[in-house]
């Protein structure tokens, strides 16, 4: 794949700020690591000696796990650094933990925080790569990549096609950053759930939004399903969870409405029997754990590119 | 015009890649897991070249492929990422193969240690020779290509190009800027 210009960027914040050009820079150079994650031997000499750390201020098991399993197929040191077990809780500041950070030696940072705009505050304050794992309900950009490069493998192109985001729209930064990631690829997207956490405000990012359910997953290309964000509502959106998974949750009949060929998507941790029933979750249509060993690529890719641009910056 | 500083002509570079084809095919007819890889992306089209007209000349099949170095460069922090990327593709066993490494140009070396590099992450091949094109000298590594179709010697400010096109060989090209 030929590309006009060259990967510049030393922070991966967000989707919002790519062009369709660097989102596929992106995408490419995961192909290219994800061939190298085959092998017996998966580790590449790429970025020895350098040192990323993975700061991370919110529970996460797979983007955690990917990124570390990223960083050390590239022969980075990675040291894991979470919320309760760092001085944030004697006090310090977010800005001097990650001072402290780069006086430690570090290359890279990687950072997962609950208040949205976390990581776009520390690449202003600290001379890092900085790469976002998620913020609040901000963005994160790594699982839209992690999506749409699953999406290209399933269904090679993602131009003209319909994806159905599906669940809690309003709390959730993958659908934020799917939401970006997608329409600059050219699909059409439909984001669908109930009312309460689907609001019509998103027809403003170019977006469908959709309340009626079949009319959501009739002749849709993928459909994307979301976890219920408990621990970001601070109130009652709908009356149970019961009452979700009979009006939104995807049953074998509810996915017959796709296409054929369709594929079901999650960017995990899944609910079993609340949003995907569970045959449904390991049925052939499942994409899930694909879904988990692609993050490893797309994350390669993005420590891959983001260090060497910052590499290049000090030279 | 010396042949130093005129660079060959479509008819001459196509009779230099039939010599290759002649000199491999030569040296490996009793050769039983032979495979040409590429050098992406410079490499690819003329092991592909390579490739047909061998097989041709030997009367079987011979795997080709390609090796992505980007991971193996030693430039990291000098260079960008380059604007074209393809995958490694290996469609053989690479342990006790026998590779003919090929690349266009041939200058530092530092391209053919990357290659290399890549190569032994998958396997450990039985033997590897280099064959290019254009030897522009200018190396920074003890390497030297088995085989070779042109020698020049040009300044480091020169920048040697080439454009093969296995389909019409009147489009090939050498250009030094």
């Amino acid at each position: 794949m030929k590309f006009n210009s060259k990967w510049t960027r030393q922070h991966l914040i967000g989707i919002e700020e790519l062009s369709r050009e660097e989102i596929n820079i992106i995408l490419a150079t995961a192909a290219s690591f994800k061939q190298t994650m085959q092998r017996s031997n998966k580790k590449l000499p790429t970025l020895r000696g350098r040192s990323i750390v993975n700061f991370f201020m919110e529970p996460s098991t797979r983007t955690r796990m990917a990124f570390e399993v990223a960083a050390g197929n590239l022969s980075a040191d990675v040291i894991t650094i979470t919320g309760n077990a760092s001085s944030l809780v004697k006090g310090e500041t977010i800005r001097d933990t990650a001072a402290n950070i780069k006086a430690l030696n570090a290359d890279m940072i990687i950072m997962r925080h609950s208040s949205a705009g976390a990581p776009k505050y520390l690449s202003r304050v600290v001379d890092l790569p900085i790469i976002n794992a998620g913020d609040g309900a901000h963005e994160h950009p790594t699982q839209a990549l992690l999506d749409c490069y699953t999406l290209q493998e399933n269904l090679k192109n993602i131009e003209g096609r319909k994806i159905t985001i599906l669940g809690d729209i309003l709390f959730s930064r993958v659908a934020r950053s799917n939401i970006w990631a997608l329409k600059k690829l050219g699909a059409q997207v439909t984001v669908a759930g109930p009312a309460t956490l689907v609001p019509k405000e998103f027809t403003q990012f170019g977006v469908e939004v959709c309340h009626d359910l079949r009319k959501a997953l009739e002749d849709a290309d993928a459909v994307m399903l979301l976890r219920i964000q408990h621990e970001r509502q601070n109130a009652t959106h709908f009356p149970s969870i019961g009452e979700y998974t009979r009006m939104f949750g995807l049953n074998k009949e509810r996915a017959s409405w796709l296409k054929p060929d369709a594929i079901i998507m999650h960017p995990g941790p899944i609910n079993r029997g609340v949003e995907i029933d569970s045959q449904l979750a390991d049925s052939d249509r499942s994409v899930i754990l694909q879904q988990v060993t692609n993050g490893i690529a797309v994350r390669m890719a993005v420590i891959y590119l983001c260090m060497n641009a910052s590499l290049q910056s000090i030279k | 015009m010396d042949e130093h500083t005129t660079p060959p002509t479509p008819d001459a570079i196509e009779a230099a890649i039939g010599n290759l084809v002649e000199d491999i095919a030569n040296r490996h007819n009793q050769t039983e897991s032979l495979a040409i890889i590429g050098i992406a992306n410079g490499g690819i089209a003329l092991a592909q070249s390579l490739r047909k007209r061998i097989g041709e000349k030997l009367g079987c099949k011979i795997p080709t492929g390609s090796v992505d170095i980007a991971f193996h460069r030693d430039d990291i922090a000098r260079n960008p990422i380059p604007k074209i990327s393809s995958p490694t593709d290996i469609p053989v066993e690479v342990d006790g193969a026998d590779i003919i490494l090929v690349d266009d140009v041939i200058y530092t070396g530092r391209s053919v240690r990357a290659a290399i590099n890549e190569l032994f992450d998958i396997g450990r091949p039985n033997r590897i020779e280099l064959a290019v094109l254009y030897d522009r000298g200018g190396r920074k590594l003890p390497m030297r290509p088995d085989y070779c179709a042109f020698v020049r010697k040009h300044t480091d400010d020169h920048q040697v190009e080439i454009t093969l096109d296995p389909e019409n060989p009147q489009n090939h090209a050498i250009t030094v800027s």
